[in-house]
């Protein structure tokens, strides 16, 4: 991804008036904030990382040999390994169901005005500000009713509806990009809406999907507030709290720490660093805008 | 004849086909969103304890008396939130948008940079947390290996000082903050037209000059979009408090929902934490005119 992003750089510019001056010269006006951001942004992770991957007893910033008996007393000895397995049921169960209930409401308000749309997508926007801390005890009461305390099915609920309003408002706005002349010649042709749109529509929305998908399962497997509250049994437990458990003890455990915090890290930064073009992107789609 | 009794079934199978598929959606979000909503309405009439069910019954408005008039804690609790929010989304304004620019520019390494520089903005509040004690840590954290360096003094532990929990906390939310308002002001960098900056260089216009008159007026509505849901989401920053201070030292750092997350959790008060929630809503519900007057939202769609 970065290859070929990178390597444009260069030659890329376009033949008419190309901007040699600000190519070539070194601009440290850049370099420099953005290498003291950086510095910011990275030394934090690495010392992480280092905590993780050093043995037990060494202080060195540079962790050589790397050893990774901290992964192993987490992994096992503290149940990171079912942590693991649960956040990722729960972050794939609600992004399957944020998008299948996003894909056919996004289509609509894309492509068909109708009443009551804008309230509709006013009450979208206005549910952005219901905060999650909010709703812990009202969904504990419903939960508690319909039997789905202290299971996984409660946090999935929990987090498809919170992440439905974004979504509906992400696909939307990628839809809307989508020329909608594209269907119409692929129902002249003979195509009913619905083959017009896995035809023609689902294709192109693809980066879209990767975008509204990801941002769903990144909220749901950092999501804490729900899992602390729902969710008692430890065999339950998502990464996130198995994480807050490991900071509560009494004497933390350094090593451990940091390596149930690789743990937690490594899906959601890989998962960003695979999509974060695609989420620029989306955000500039339209769908920010409004 | 044929012809319009086909148009006539057609526009009205259309005029269904939009209801029928955002169904789920609404229903989702009646069950789950507006209903609950609504509950916290009643129970914050209601004397409700789970630990204290005999206790059970009307209280008319007596959660909101208490609230009002006998406990220090929530107004404490109002206050700390007004400051936090306030500090997070001023500093993580100034920054993000001065990220943005920067990574806005053309320069080698750009892909890069964009991705490492985002990338905690991916993380969860409680490993920000995880993260942040490890570097806090007196003996083991970034402090120590500073001191030996000869650049800090020994022993600093941020976290446990009254005086520096505030600014240490401050700070981790911002490494996860600041990516955000970076990426949502990217997102429309990019759609101001070039072309704008060049006939503004040609007549003239400096960079101060470009940026106030072009860049800023075509940022104006992701910022206050970007800023009021910023405000929102640090009103609402439960995870990282929680797991970082754990709204101490005595109370200290405790926020409206983090109160309201304690006295759901440990006193196991319904009612009461519903009358807080209300007043949660309250202050979040300003936010929400604000947005819709500012933002003018839905009128160019």
């Amino acid at each position: 991804m970065s290859t070929t992003e990178m390597a444009p750089v260069a030659p890329a510019a376009p033949p008419p008036a190309p901007p040699v001056r600000k190519a070539r010269k070194p601009r440290w006006e850049i370099y420099l904030p953005l290498g003291l951001y950086l510095l910011f942004t990275l030394v934090p992770f690495y010392w992480m990382v280092v905590f993780a991957v050093r043995p037990r007893g060494s202080s060195s910033l540079v962790p050589w040999p790397i050893s990774l008996e901290n992964f192993e007393t987490v992994w096992t000895g503290m149940g990171f390994g079912v942590f693991f397995q649960n956040s990722f049921l729960v972050g794939v169960a609600s992004l399957v169901a944020t998008t299948a209930i996003a894909l056919p409401g996004g289509y609509a308000l894309a492509r068909f005005r109708f009443r009551g749309r804008r309230v509709f997508l006013v009450s979208l926007l206005c549910s952005q500000f219901i905060p999650g801390a909010m709703m812990l005890i009202p969904l504990f009461e419903i939960f508690r009713t319909l039997g789905l305390v202290n299971s996984l099915s409660s946090l999935v609920i929990a987090e498809t509806v919170f992440q439905l309003p974004l979504s509906l408002v992400l696909i939307s706005g990628f839809i809307a990009s989508i020329p909608v002349e594209l269907e119409e010649a692929a129902q002249a042709d003979g195509c009913t809406r619905l083959r017009a749109f896995f035809a023609v529509v689902l294709p192109l929305l693809r980066p879209g999907l990767v975008a509204v998908g990801s941002f769903a399962f990144i909220h749901s497997w950092n999501n804490f507030l729900f899992a602390l509250m729902f969710v008692s049994d430890q065999d339950k437990f998502t990464v996130p709290v198995g994480l807050a458990f490991t900071l509560g003890e009494f004497s933390v455990d350094f090593g451990a720490l940091a390596a149930g915090g690789v743990v937690a890290a490594l899906p959601v930064v890989l998962v960003f660093a695979v999509v974060q073009r695609y989420l620029v992107q989306g955000l500039s789609a339209g769908a920010v805008k409004g | 004849m044929v012809a319009l009794g086909e148009r006539k079934r057609r526009r009205r199978r259309d005029s269904r086909t939009p209801y029928l598929l955002i169904a789920p959606a609404v229903l989702a979000m009646l069950a789950f969103l507006v209903y609950p909503v609504a509950s916290v309405v009643y129970y914050s009439l209601q004397h409700r304890q789970l630990s204290k069910p005999w206790l059970d019954g009307f209280a008319g408005l007596d959660n909101f008396t208490r609230m009002l008039t006998a406990d220090p804690l929530f107004w404490q609790s109002l206050a700390f939130t007004a400051k936090w929010v306030f500090v997070e989304v001023a500093l993580q304004f100034v920054l993000g948008l001065a990220l943005a620019l920067i990574v806005n520019e053309t320069f080698v390494g750009r892909a890069v940079a964009r991705a490492l520089v985002f990338s905690p903005w991916a993380v969860s509040g409680v490993l920000t947390t995880g993260i942040w004690v490890l570097l806090y840590n007196p003996t083991t954290g970034l402090s120590r290996y500073l001191a030996d360096l000869g650049l800090m003094d020994y022993g600093a532990a941020p976290l446990a000082d009254p005086g520096t929990v505030f600014s240490a906390a401050v700070l981790a939310e911002l490494w996860r903050g600041v990516p955000f308002f970076a990426i949502l002001l990217l997102a429309d960098l990019q759609g101001v037209p070039k072309d704008l900056y060049e006939a503004a260089s040609v007549d003239g216009a400096g960079r101060a000059r470009r940026f106030l008159h072009i860049t800023l007026p075509h940022l104006r509505d992701t910022i206050i979009l970007a800023t009021l849901l910023r405000a929102v989401w640090e009103f609402n920053n439960v995870d990282l408090l929680y797991t970082l201070t754990g709204g101490g030292p005595a109370h200290q750092t405790t926020t409206l929902p983090l109160y309201v997350a304690a006295t759901a959790a440990q006193s196991h008060d319904f009612g009461y934490g519903s009358a807080l929630t209300m007043a949660g809503f309250v202050i979040l519900t300003f936010f929400s005119i604000l947005y819709l007057r500012l933002g003018r939202w839905g009128v160019n769609r």
